[in-house]
């Protein structure tokens, strides 16, 4: 385990292919649009600045060839609320580190958009484009005008997230009812199921009569942990 | 009312849209259009899919499609599992292919944690993503013809869906939900006689494709149903994610078994990526027909080819994967599936994005129907070929 994640963090740096492609997406978008890059197993992400969002897939589309939207999606960097313990009882939920720590290429605060493109007439291509979002007032442009595809892509993450794209034809509920309140893909939406009922695996370890409730938890906790 | 214009950038041949013109002279002459409702449970829908067609006479002028009624919440659902526990939930997401549907999402953590599969667990993952496939096409070559009125080839296609269902189930103990990939490999080796079974039915299978061919592509009335009827433009198609066997309909020769990052056991098999260039109802059967018949040869060889050795590499007995991010595509039968998965180093994921086929490929509906008769409404969105599952999540 260990020697696997050292040889995963010493990975060199970025390959030849996603230089030459950084180099060319510097080329069509200007260095000013460019935030930070990196790369993520082998494929390019680039932080876009908010302002240049549209641009840089119009971009992409144009003068980068990459004519296939795969997806339009969002991520909530806020560290995952950690379930109240001795309420759920809840042990066997991944317990993820508690400070805020962004991913690839960074980020400026807790909300990113991010998208992949990639092209039907290059094989093994393909890009991985992020952008930071506002808290106070999550917006970003729209893509739909320029890959018709990000619509309900779009629709899916304003429910999800709340973030407003600008210049959507309608931005409606997609999966949820329309009379929906909240934003469930964000970390501080509770995922009710887990919260009112304790996670049926706790089943396993239920005390023998008569033995002492404190032993319930421990055992839960020790076997959680192995 | 007037109909949506064409997103910009994308000129399209305008002969081949006569039909939208047409659509167009009754708007301005301003007949009478009524809205119908196909749905939420419609048979002609698969599932719980909804549509809200307006019509002028016979023609679509507007659709909207309605979907969600069967959002079951997987990305939320994942930040609350660990990575073994989430191969249970995303069987569900398309289970015609639920094998299929498995394999991206192990690589993705397997890229992480820099393990690799060994050569037999590749090539048996191979061999069961492409026997998903032909159950999914199968069912669809037979599912087809009823849309257009002829029953015939929906028991054949039912039949012949049952011969490889059977072998997935003596393989891996699941009829629909295998659950049967393990980070580092798989969960056991092949049962004993398997492998001549198999060949068996991947001969039965070839020879029912015959029969398709015969008994529907032939048929006069399932062409004059099909033929020139809800054509995607390639460009417009990839610009709204549209993939998979839908997009090389259009004419896209792009495949991602053979064009994406090398995956599996795709790039030791000699085989063919089938296209055709008209883009309409027709083209998208006559390419999955054709590449039911590719995915039957490649068993064929794979289980010729079959290394012998380990199923299961080695991994912690707990799996932690490191923090990184990694973004995993494949081509499942009914397009490009991904997920894009965000690790902190803990034992489930931070994120996961999934991407499915059937959103983008059905995204195109609106677009697509404007113009079409009723009765082609059905045909046009059961030859898209989604399943309600990989739309909803």
């Amino acid at each position: 385990m260990t020697d696997e994640t050292a040889t995963a963090e010493a990975a060199p740096g970025p390959s030849a292919e996603s230089t030459a492609l950084l180099e060319r997406v510097t080329a069509a978008l200007g260095a000013d649009a460019i935030v930070e890059s990196g790369e993520a197993c082998g494929d390019l992400v680039v932080r876009i600045a908010p302002d240049r969002w549209r641009d840089a897939a119009t971009a992409c589309r144009d003068q980068l060839g990459f004519d296939y939207l795969s997806f339009v999606s969002a991520i909530d960097w806020m560290p995952a609320p950690t379930l109240s313990e001795e309420g759920s009882g809840d042990t066997s939920s991944p317990v993820q580190p508690k400070d805020q720590t962004y991913g690839v290429a960074g980020s400026a605060g807790r909300f990113q958009v991010f998208a992949r493109v990639a092209s039907t007439r290059v094989p093994r291509s393909g890009l991985t484009l992020k952008t930071d979002i506002d808290e106070t007032s999550p917006s970003v442009a729209s893509w739909v005008a320029v890959y018709p595809g990000a619509d309900w892509h779009e629709r899916e993450c304003w429910e999800m997230y709340g973030i407003t794209f600008d210049g959507h034809p309608s931005l409606r509920h997609l999966y949820l009812p329309s009379e929906f309140e909240g934003h469930p893909l964000r970390k501080d939406f509770p995922l009710l199921a887990r919260e009112v009922k304790p996670w049926p695996g706790l089943v396993d370890v239920e005390p023998m009569p008569g033995e002492a409730p404190e032993a319930e938890t421990e055992a839960g906790e020790a076997e959680a942990s192995e | 009312m007037t109909l949506g214009t064409r997103p910009a950038g994308f000129d399209v041949d305008p002969s081949l849209y006569r039909h939208l013109a047409d659509a167009q002279v009754n708007v301005e002459l301003d007949t009478g259009d009524m809205i119908l409702n196909l749905g939420p449970q419609h048979p002609a829908t698969h599932g719980t899919l909804r549509l809200v067609v307006r019509l002028d006479g016979e023609r679509v002028v507007a659709s909207d499609v309605v979907i969600g009624y069967m959002h079951r919440g997987y990305e939320k659902l994942t930040e609350f599992r660990t990575y073994p526990q989430i191969t249970t939930l995303i069987n569900r997401i398309d289970w015609l292919s639920s094998f299929a549907n498995e394999v991206p999402f192990i690589h993705a953590a397997e890229q992480l944690m820099g393990v690799e599969a060994p050569p037999r667990a590749l090539y048996i993952r191979t061999v069961l993503t492409e026997l998903s496939r032909i159950a999914t096409f199968v069912l669809f070559l037979g599912e087809m013809g009823l849309q257009v009125g002829a029953i015939t080839p929906a028991f054949y296609g039912f039949r012949d869906r049952e011969y490889v269902l059977n072998a997935i189930e003596a393989a891996t103990g699941g009829r629909f939900h295998p659950n049967f990939n393990r980070i580092g490999g798989i969960l056991t080796d092949l049962p004993w006689g398997w492998i001549a079974e198999t060949r068996e039915s991947m001969r039965k299978i070839l020879k029912s494709c015959d029969d398709f061919e015969d008994l529907v592509v032939a048929n006069p009335i399932f062409q004059q149903r099909t033929r020139s009827i809800g054509i995607i433009p390639a460009e417009l198609g990839a610009a709204y994610g549209v993939s998979g066997s839908n997009l090389r309909a259009s004419g896209v020769d792009w495949d991602l078994r053979r064009d994406g990052k090398p995956y599996l056991a795709y790039n030791d098999l000699d085989w063919k990526v089938w296209t055709h260039p008209d883009g309409d109802s027709f083209a998208r059967y006559w390419v999955r027909l054709q590449e039911t018949r590719e995915s039957a040869r490649m068993v064929l060889q794979l289980l010729d080819n079959l290394p012998a050795g380990p199923v299961m590499a080695k991994v912690p007995r707990i799996i932690k994967v490191p923090e990184g991010e990694v973004w995993v595509n494949t081509e499942n039968p009914l397009g490009e599936m991904g997920y894009y998965v965000v690790s902190k180093g803990a034992t489930g994921p931070f994120r996961v994005k999934i991407r499915t086929a059937s959103l983008s490929n059905v995204s195109i509906a609106p677009w697509l129907l404007r113009g079409v008769y009723v009765p082609d409404v059905i045909t046009v969105l059961a030859s898209l070929y989604f399943i309600l599952g990989d739309i909803d999540k």
